[in-house]
């Protein structure tokens, strides 16, 4: 029976010859993912339960990254539950201050996740890794706990819509564009349970940054995954850095979608959300005169080294408008470093903005950027739910790292083009 | 197993950081993490909920980050059951493997209103609005989600393996 990309990756780990939607299986898991937040809860349902030991300390990684370093008592005791558990059970994959960056910045960048891996992570951007042709999803500490002691996760297997893309992206615009496009066009429930799997001509032109972009945020239209086809641009990505064999599935080609999309990336425009729903979007030239407090241009939706250099290119030699607070948060250490050597960081605070080692942070209202009744913020995050990054009446606008620096230097949300 | 209480209605896409804020997630004790559950969209829920009482919601209920913390809170302020048209899928797997009783039924959730008093019997998946006299029938789980609800969730289930 003819498959789709993800339907194949799910088949082989459940030692199964096929699948079909709808069908619950067993699969074999070759990473298990937590962070700082997710991971206590799934030490103590691992504890409570009498599990004593983990199936594979080279498959689990444990990321401290959305209160680190940490930001008061409480987070530094959950940074040290995960430390102390990472330690004891030899966990070979725990990534602390120093070493760390945000968990979906991090694991594609050192090989830890590779093509064809089935992956659950404790943080629902796990999705992220489907630009690597992985399937890859977000669960809860509980699911994480199971796959911990067992190895294995069940899942019912999802049905995909197709999104066939076509054109190539204009200079002004990324892959946060045409995800935002794309949730802005089918809701925040428009892949519910779904695979959101990408193909077409058009692929070959997105970078790695992009694809990564564009999966991360398959979960803000409900879904289960996305993922890409494996490509040149994938393998040359891969080569020298993935720990395991890449292993490459391809959707078989009378495989079954429930609805198959264009995308002319050609025609893509830079696109802002709206509060407060990511599904609220509209061209950022069109908003008029959106007066805004801060800048945030990071987390694990953009705060890989395209997103840095998209940033740079605005702000170098530029002056952030008064009364405009800009953060940049680099994503992981190596990302972080590598601004620190191009100039950037320089740069950067030249033109008024502050730069922050890996966090999370702002992104969910945890720290470093909180927001007051009132106050506005456009940001290359992922949510703009109601009260996301402080105070219950403060707004988030979510944009690409071009439109958000770009409204930075004038102090209202401003397309790239016109700045 | 059933549960029966009065109704807290809430819109479509209810999202994780207003069902339990991120910026309350540097502790992960239950009781304490509850006191704040819902609180950026209704602030008196913690204060009116009483044990076996359901929330009814739109579409997409639980959507946004995977915290666990979401369904837990949720299930320790008492709240016996969340009915909604449908759920988030992390959301949904969740509750399932923590043990808060979710049931999908479109019809219940659309004419089920705030403060109306209802009946819900898990096991034949029956929803009866007793305020109206109306009712419903929710999509029953599939057999093997049920074994982890009758085994008191996912990782007891396991064990049992």
């Amino acid at each position: 029976m003819a498959m789709t990309m993800t339907q194949k990756i799910l088949a082989a780990h459940a030692g199964l010859d096929s699948v079909s939607a709808g069908q619950l299986i067993r699969a074999k898991l070759d990473i298990v993912l937590g962070n700082d937040i997710t991971t206590p809860v799934a030490i103590n349902e691992f504890t409570k339960n009498g599990f004593s030991q983990v199936f594979d300390k080279d498959k689990i990684a444990i990321v401290l990254d959305h209160f680190v370093p940490n930001k008061d008592i409480k987070a530094a005791e959950q940074s040290k539950q995960c430390r102390e558990f990472a330690c004891s059970h030899c966990v070979s994959h725990f990534y602390d201050v120093g070493k760390m960056g945000i968990e979906h910045a991090l694991l594609p960048e050192q090989g830890v996740v590779t093509a064809g891996d089935c992956i659950i992570g404790a943080d629902s951007h796990t999705c992220t890794y489907g630009a690597l042709g992985a399937f890859s999803t977000g669960v809860g500490s509980t699911d994480m706990a199971a796959g911990m002691a067992t190895g294995t996760a069940w899942f019912k297997v999802p049905s995909a819509i197709r999104f066939h893309l076509t054109g190539k992206l204009p200079e002004n615009c990324s892959g946060k564009d045409v995800i935002l496009t794309i949730i802005g066009k089918i809701g925040v429930d428009g892949a519910l349970y779904k695979s959101m799997e990408f193909c077409g001509e058009g692929v070959a032109s997105l970078s790695m940054d992009d694809r990564l972009c564009i999966c991360n945020m398959a979960i803000e239209a409900g879904a289960k995954n996305g993922i890409f086809p494996v490509d040149d641009v994938t393998m040359a990505y891969m080569e020298g850095r993935c720990e395991r064999k890449p292993v490459v599935y391809a959707a078989d080609p009378d495989a079954q979608y429930e609805q198959t999309i264009e995308i002319d990336l050609s025609s893509i425009v830079p696109t802002v959300a709206c509060p407060h729903l990511p599904e609220n979007t509209k061209p950022a030239a069109d908003l008029g005169h959106i007066k805004i407090d801060q800048v945030v241009i990071g987390s694990c939706t953009n705060g890989r080294m395209e997103d840095m250099e998209a940033a740079y290119n605005t702000l170098k030699g530029k002056t952030i408008a008064p009364g405009v607070r800009c953060i940049i948060i680099p994503a992981t250490m190596q990302i972080y470093r590598d601004c620190v050597e191009k100039g950037y960081v320089t740069a950067f605070i030249d033109a008024g903005a502050v730069v922050s080692t890996p966090t999370c942070g702002p992104c969910l209202g945890g720290y470093m950027g909180i927001l007051a009744a009132g106050e506005r913020c456009i940001a290359t995050t992922n949510r703009n739910f109601v009260g996301r990054m402080g105070h219950v009446d403060s707004e988030v606008y979510l944009a690409s790292p071009a439109t958000a620096a770009a409204s930075a230097l004038t102090g209202y949300i401003t397309a790239p083009k016109e700045v | 197993m059933n549960t029966q209480g009065t109704v807290f209605k809430y819109p479509d896409n209810v999202d994780t950081d207003v069902i339990i804020p991120a910026r309350y997630l540097n502790t992960a004790n239950a009781q304490e993490l509850a006191k704040h559950c819902m609180e950026d969209i209704d602030t008196s829920f913690v204060s009116r909920v009483q044990p076996g009482d359901i929330m009814v919601a739109g579409w997409n209920f639980g959507c946004g980050s995977s915290r666990e913390h979401a369904p837990l809170v949720i299930k320790t302020c008492g709240t016996g059951c969340v009915i909604a048209k449908s759920f988030a899928r992390i959301f949904y797997r969740n509750a399932i493997n923590i043990g808060l009783p979710i049931l999908e039924c479109e019809q219940a959730a659309e004419e089920i209103h705030s403060g109306d008093q209802v009946h819900v019997d898990f096991d034949s998946g029956i929803i009866t609005n007793q305020t109206t006299g109306k009712t419903y029938q929710a999509e029953p789980f599939p057999e093997f989600i049920q074994n982890i609800i009758r085994k008191g969730g996912l990782l007891a289930s396991l064990r049992e393996v």
